[in-house]
């Protein structure tokens, strides 16, 4: 069973469904008890690092996954559930995170050209670098996934799974041990994405 | 590389597709679910949804028809008609909508737009406008085009960008319908002062459109239609391969 961590950011009806889809069984959930049970974490969320960190932390359920990643449970941060992972995000501010990939979440801003629009919001292409993580098992390189943010996942190097382009080569997804976060949605990748959350399922 | 985004309209009233769909080999066209699933198969980037239903069990039924698509199909979804407060949104998004799509509530109440992006972000909020030439001006419509505002369209856009929008579609009421090529000077107009996303609306009639509006507009981020894409007079598989023939990004 897999628990989709609700901590009250963003909309977790098609994550839901995602799962259902694919034949996993999900549940969407905020109950310590049931976090505990499940054997893989989904960690999403959409909007600011800041108010997301403030209610996860708010909620306890910091601590939960903190110790359920300990524990060797596989975990997936989804976009803003991503950027969670890392140690800080300098999104209006600095702000702490899990701590669970070593870097710090930045504005793509910084590092992309004037004219090239933010948010980085479409269908990009993956590339995966020398070893594909079990994660894209079912990926091959230059496969499309949907993006939605302005902010990237920086000084992340030993973490990086997958990049993208957009006036700059970009943090796509990362991974440390059992700890896995995509920048894109795959709920939202079409069977690319789906594919995703299958393997995740298989970890 | 980023790509240009195709993306078909449905229109829904009382829980079917309407303004004729007409395909060849798929049994039930006006089921907005099948047809959905018709076009993900085939490469659709996105789906629109526009509610035209008055009553509130068309409502009603158009939101279990939302649910059902978002169990299926799992590309990003926008919805938009009858959007009027910050309520309407959060009915669309709790049924698996990505992006709400506003136009006369926005233009009767402009303040919806910054409250729904305080409340769901930029990224949520679409601002559709209609526009037209009047006496050599872009003209913002209201009631789906028939009613002149007044307003200039290029002001009202740059406002709702100031206030949260986090995409613009701009359909020409001059173009759409003739099928003689997207209203190059007016979305021209319209990329020169903002800085979100552009949909293209109104006007595509073939492949070769959608081309020039894209080499033509490199600024324009996506491509809408509807008609040419339910008659089947363009395949969203053939056109995605013919923008890439032509060096233009597209997720095949």
């Amino acid at each position: 069973m897999i628990a989709i961590i609700d901590y009250g950011v963003g909309n977790l009806f098609s994550l839901a469904s995602s799962f259902a889809f694919i034949g996993e069984e999900a549940v969407v959930t905020a109950s310590e008890a049931e976090i505990a049970r499940a054997d893989r974490l989904i960690l999403p969320g959409v909007g600011a690092f800041e108010d997301a960190a403030k209610k996860l932390r708010a909620s306890g359920l910091d601590r939960v996954i903190l110790r359920e990643v300990q524990n060797g449970k596989a975990l997936l941060g989804i976009c803003l559930g991503m950027q969670l992972l890392f140690e800080k995000s300098y999104e209006y501010g600095e702000h702490e995170g899990l701590g669970l990939i070593q870097g710090s979440v930045k504005p793509i801003r910084d590092v992309i050209q004037e004219d090239l629009k933010v948010p980085h919001i479409g269908w990009n292409s993956l590339r995966f670098g020398n070893e594909k993580s079990p994660l894209f098992r079912y990926l091959k390189e230059g496969d499309f996934v949907y993006f939605v943010h302005s902010y990237y996942g920086a000084d992340c190097d030993g973490s990086v799974i997958a990049t993208t382009e957009y006036g700059a080569t970009l943090t796509a997804a990362v991974a440390n041990q059992n700890v896995y976060g995509t920048q894109f949605h795959p709920e939202k990748s079409g069977s690319v994405g789906l594919s995703i959350l299958r393997a995740f399922c298989e970890l | 590389m980023i790509t240009k985004r195709i993306i078909p309209c449905l229109d829904v009233k009382d829980g079917r597709v309407v303004k004729g769909v007409n395909f060849l080999g798929l049994a039930d066209v006006s089921s907005p679910v099948k047809l959905a699933q018709f076009y993900s198969d085939n490469g659709a980037d996105e789906l629109v949804f526009y509610d035209i239903t008055a009553s509130a069990e068309g409502r009603a039924l158009f939101t279990d028809i939302l649910c059902e698509v978002a169990k299926t199909i799992f590309i990003p979804l926008t919805v938009g008609g009858g959007i009027n407060t910050v309520e309407d949104f959060d009915r669309v998004l709790k049924c698996g909508a990505d992006k709400v799509s506003v136009n006369s509530g926005a233009i009767r109440n402009p303040d919806l737009i910054r409250e729904a992006a305080r409340k769901y972000g930029d990224q949520c909020v679409v601002l559709s406008v209609d526009a037209k030439r009047v006496d050599g001006v872009f003209r913002v419509f209201a009631k789906g085009g028939r009613e002149n505002t007044g307003m200039d369209a290029i002001e009202w856009i740059k406002r709702g960008v100031d206030a949260g929008t986090g995409e613009i579609v701009l359909n020409s009421i001059d173009t759409d319908g003739v099928k003689q090529g997207f209203d190059l000077e007016m979305l021209d107009a319209v990329c020169r002062v903002v800085d979100v996303p552009v949909i293209a609306s109104g006007g595509a009639g073939c492949k070769e459109d959608f081309v020039t509006l894209f080499q033509t507009l490199p600024k324009v981020d996506a491509g809408l239609a509807a008609s040419i894409f339910h008659f089947g007079e363009v395949s969203i598989a053939d056109l995605k391969q013919t923008l890439v023939q032509n060096g233009i990004p597209a997720r095949i």
